[in-house]
């Protein structure tokens, strides 16, 4: 099928992109990018005129749940989900149950994916077998089935001789190691940041310096033995700065961070009266280390925005703070909380979101899309900048609940996305 | 100037409470004091009404607190404890609220071992929620007896010199008494081994030492917590034996006080441990008032939330 | 009244004035001073206050504030002499009669108003000692204020708006 988009603003960083102009897509590639292009017999016409085109987005850190957890979410609503939020494609994370440390969880999520066609998804297998921490997960049988990284997340790869194993042997694959950085000694039994809003809250802490910790033995793990390295919702400032001088040593290494840590702090825990929705692992920080992510943002050092959508049962997060799953869902608010709060506030040019949140994703991970370049893949984002929306959980399409940004009004929506040249209705 | 009338639905914890309503607790637990001194300890104000006591983590001597001054009101008390089946793991803490409803209480006294609990409760049930101890987070009855016992050796709570001294990170004494003394006018200084001090304490307003003969010297009240190794101690300090020797309240240590000054504990008292036996049984310790004051100051928040009527009724 | 206390009781020694909070107390001590000048004997007050036994704690608002009630000797064996500014529906009274039984047991109580709302009792209630019987409807209110409390003596019977 042939798609004609015309009169949007296309902003495509890949190409250095930012104006009024028309867009060709047919047998699931960009065709054509250029002014006035005709529509010929056939083709179907989109007037987009006031809204934005963008390569599809993508969205490299979820939890779909599926196979074994399917009552939080599933391939197909997280997909719908992704889709109503703007996202093309997302990468999903390997602790399901089973987890995917073998390639038939692998196959079966690839090929649900591909039977709903909500979104294209990019499988994460595990780095150690069962996500134990013991021994690597037959890393070579992941990378045939198609994973485009490998990570034990929600977990970290605690064990250092492993994490060096692990790097070491991803480099046969080109495969990024991906870690979840936190030195579960330190963490303990912590249920938020530790710091003042800890303290006078009187719940366990989870201190910066256990993100920042694992962080240092792994870079250094990572110049030992050159390879590649990125790092999950990085949270604090402290690794910020170590993040930047690995960079500036010619390391192999990009991260990247959540909205909820460039929007929200600590105080939130005590604000919403100890809602499970503030709860999430990294913890909300306190306000230093929020200023800093936005700058490491506006700086270049953080490489992309990743949501950590983490979906649970209402039923898992409705009891108190302390015995709450961590997580919350971020597939729906994405791109209004960043075209609202980063675009509109200031803190990033257009162009610069859709790099992070599509161009840079696609390159670090090697996967199609990230550009509108002729012979691209056609997957497509219009987004609508005036748009106001009030933020619903209840409305969701993921089945879970669990956001801390219900309420929030915001400017700035995805109106559709188009995956392989075809219009996406979620 | 104390409140008139209470109106408020739950005590769930110091921070919020206002001045005013802080002296009409302490000004009504003044004559539920004295209904102990009677031979017929009783009044009749709470007749007819169910007061329930949920008691998810163990705990004695504030349950029977808390029993005592229900009878003495002469309300019905019922009380469940996680020793009995009735709050059996599996009952999810929602559920638990549910039936509570439907059994109609009155009021409703919970203690937990997770900060947040008793307002998770308090939103979902239509009678009134009494905090006795949500994990490390508040514990408010015991901050008002224990300035209630203040106020009436010192006349007056403004302008004291307060110490706090022990594991201030894990103790909700610590916090509610850190909340209500500032609110009236007291000024505080927690102390404590550094392992146990948490981060960013003295943005709660107080100063910080870091040992007892500091935090000691010229005050007017000494309050000394209760160190409980075996809940939270394994990386945080070594033994008890060493607790004793660096950071006991001993009479030695006690000498930089100021020469009228009272000693609280909220006990169970560990003897030899944070305080020793000479200085808690001796002429400073009003530890046993304290006792005394738990049981009037509990029939006071009792007997104002119960009978509390809300604007406009 | 004082006159008629004296009078009424065979031995003043076992007297207790108890005055019940707020307007009690003063007439309590008035009527003290009296007995006082006129026996040369030193009469003890008590305290009571009744707010734990009002049986409509529930419904009055604004809800009234406790006070401590005070009693200066054991009550077994003593002659308690209730004193109340103004006896209306009876139901103060029962509610003190309540409280001072939860003290022990006097030998008698007797009751000592200033002002005596006639044909208005709720409850079989009646004084012993009255000052002045007065014949009020129930839309007035009677205001008595003494001169320790309120600065000055006198009684007022108002119409309630």
């Amino acid at each position: 099928m042939t798609l004609l988009l015309r009169g949007a603003r296309i902003v495509d960083p890949s190409q250095d992109l930012d104006r009024q102009t028309d867009l060709l897509l047919a047998d699931g590639l960009v065709v054509q990018l250029g002014d006035a292009i005709e529509a010929g017999e056939g083709v179907e016409v989109m007037e987009l005129a006031g809204k934005v085109v963008t390569p599809g987005l993508i969205d490299v850190h979820t939890h779909l749940r599926e196979p074994g957890q399917e009552h939080k979410e599933t391939i197909e609503s997280g997909t719908r989900a992704a889709a109503a939020g703007g996202f093309t494609a997302v990468a999903c994370m390997a602790n399901t149950e089973p987890v995917n440390d073998n390639r038939s969880v692998t196959e079966h999520i690839l090929s649900e994916a591909r039977r709903h066609s909500y979104a294209r998804v990019y499988p994460i297998g595990a780095i150690t077998k069962g996500l134990r921490g013991e021994e690597l997960a037959e890393i070579g049988q992941l990378s045939a089935a198609g994973v485009v990284g490998i990570s034990d997340d929600g977990r970290p790869v605690e064990s250092a001789e492993l994490m060096r194993r692990a790097l070491s042997y991803s480099r046969h694959f080109d495969l990024p190691v991906i870690q979840h950085a936190q030195d579960m000694a330190l963490s303990g039994s912590g249920v938020m940041h530790e710091g003042a809003w800890s303290t006078q809250m009187g719940l366990p802490g989870i201190p910066g310096v256990a993100e920042d910790a694992m962080v240092a033995r792994d870079l250094l793990l990572v110049e030992l033995t050159g390879g590649r390295y990125h790092l999950q919702h990085l949270s604090t400032e402290r690794s910020l700065q170590l993040i930047q001088e690995a960079k500036g040593r010619g390391l192999q290494v990009t991260c990247e961070v959540t909205p909820h840590h460039l929007l929200l702090t600590d105080e939130a825990v005590f604000e919403s009266g100890m809602s499970t929705d503030t709860k999430m692992n990294p913890p909300l920080r306190q306000e230093s280390d929020r200023l800093a992510l936005l700058e490491g943002l506006a700086d270049g050092i953080i490489d992309l925005i990743a949501s950590d959508h983490a979906p649970h049962h209402p039923d898992e997060k409705d009891c108190e703070f302390s015995d709450a799953p961590f997580g919350i869902v971020g597939l729906e608010t994405t791109v209004s909380l960043c075209l609202d709060r980063l675009v509109a506030g200031g803190v990033l040019t257009l162009s610069r979101l859709i790099d992070l949140l599509s161009c840079r994703p696609a390159q670090v991970f090697g996967l199609e899309g990230g550009s509108l370049k002729e012979g691209s893949a056609a997957d497509v984002t219009i987004l609508d900048l005036e748009a106001e929306v009030t933020v619903d959980p209840r409305s969701f399409l993921s089945k879970a609940r669990n956001s801390p940004f219900g309420g929030w009004q915001l400017k700035g929506a995805p109106v559709r996305t188009i995956l392989a040249g075809r219009l996406v209705e979620p | 100037m104390p409140d008139t009338a209470w109106q408020a639905k739950d005590l769930l914890t110091i921070r919020g409470l206002e001045k005013g309503q802080v002296e009409l607790i302490l000004d009504t637990a003044e004559s539920f004091r004295e209904v102990a001194s009677r031979p017929i300890k009783k009044v009749p104000s709470l007749r007819g009404r169910t007061l329930l006591g949920l008691f998810f983590e163990p705990s004695t001597r504030t349950s029977s607190s808390f029993e005592i001054a229900a009878k003495r009101l002469s309300a019905d008390w019922v009380s469940f404890s996680s020793a009995s089946s009735s709050l059996a793991k599996g009952e999810s803490l929602i559920d638990t609220a549910r039936n509570l409803e439907a059994m109609a209480p009155d009021l409703v006294v919970v203690r937990h071992g997770h900060p947040g609990v008793p307002r998770m409760l308090a939103e979902r049930l239509g009678c009134s929620v009494v905090n006795a101890g949500d994990g490390a987070h508040e514990h408010p009855t015991q901050a008002l007896l224990d300035a209630f016992t203040i106020r009436r050796s010192k006349g007056r709570l403004e302008g004291l010199e307060v110490a706090i001294i022990g594991d201030i990170e894990h103790s909700r004494v610590a916090r509610s008494n850190i909340h209500l003394l500032l609110l009236m006018g007291a000024r505080v200084t927690v102390a404590g081994p550094r392992p146990m001090m948490p981060l960013g304490i003295e943005q709660m307003g107080v100063e910080v030492a870091f040992s007892t003969e500091d935090a000691v010297r010229d005050a007017d009240v000494v309050m000394m917590l209760r160190l409980q190794l075996e809940r939270h101690g394994a990386t945080r300090f070594p033994s008890l034996r060493e607790y004793f020797e660096v950071f006991a309240l001993t009479e030695k240590r006690l000498a930089g006080a100021k020469d009228d000054v009272i000693i609280l504990h909220p006990g169970p008292m560990n003897r030899g441990v944070e305080i020793a036996s000479e200085v808690a049984d001796g002429p400073y310790s009003v530890i046993l008032e304290q006792v005394a004051n738990g049981v009037a100051v509990r029939m006071a928040v009792l007997y104002l939330l119960t009978l509390r009527r809300e604007e406009g009724e | 009244m004082a006159g008629e206390i004296v009078e009424k009781n065979e031995t003043i020694e076992d007297l207790i004035l108890v005055g019940i909070r707020t307007r009690g107390v003063p007439m309590a001590e008035a009527l003290a001073a009296e007995i006082g000048r006129m026996e040369n004997v030193e009469v003890p007050i008590g305290v009571l206050d009744i707010t734990l036994y009002r049986d409509d704690l529930s419904t009055i608002a604004p809800q009234p504030v406790v006070r401590e009630t005070h009693l200066p000797l054991p009550v077994e064996d003593r002659i308690l002499v209730l004193c109340d500014d103004v006896l209306f529906s009876g139901r103060t009274i029962r509610a003190a009669l309540d409280a001072l039984i939860d003290f022990g047991r006097p030998k008698a109580v007797q009751l000592a108003v200033l002002i005596d709302r006639v044909g208005q009792r709720e409850l079989p209630i009646q004084a012993d000692v009255v000052g002045r019987e007065v014949s009020t409807t129930l839309d007035q209110e009677v205001r008595v204020r003494f001169e320790s409390v309120d600065g000055v003596d006198e009684v007022e019977v108002v119409d309630r708006a």
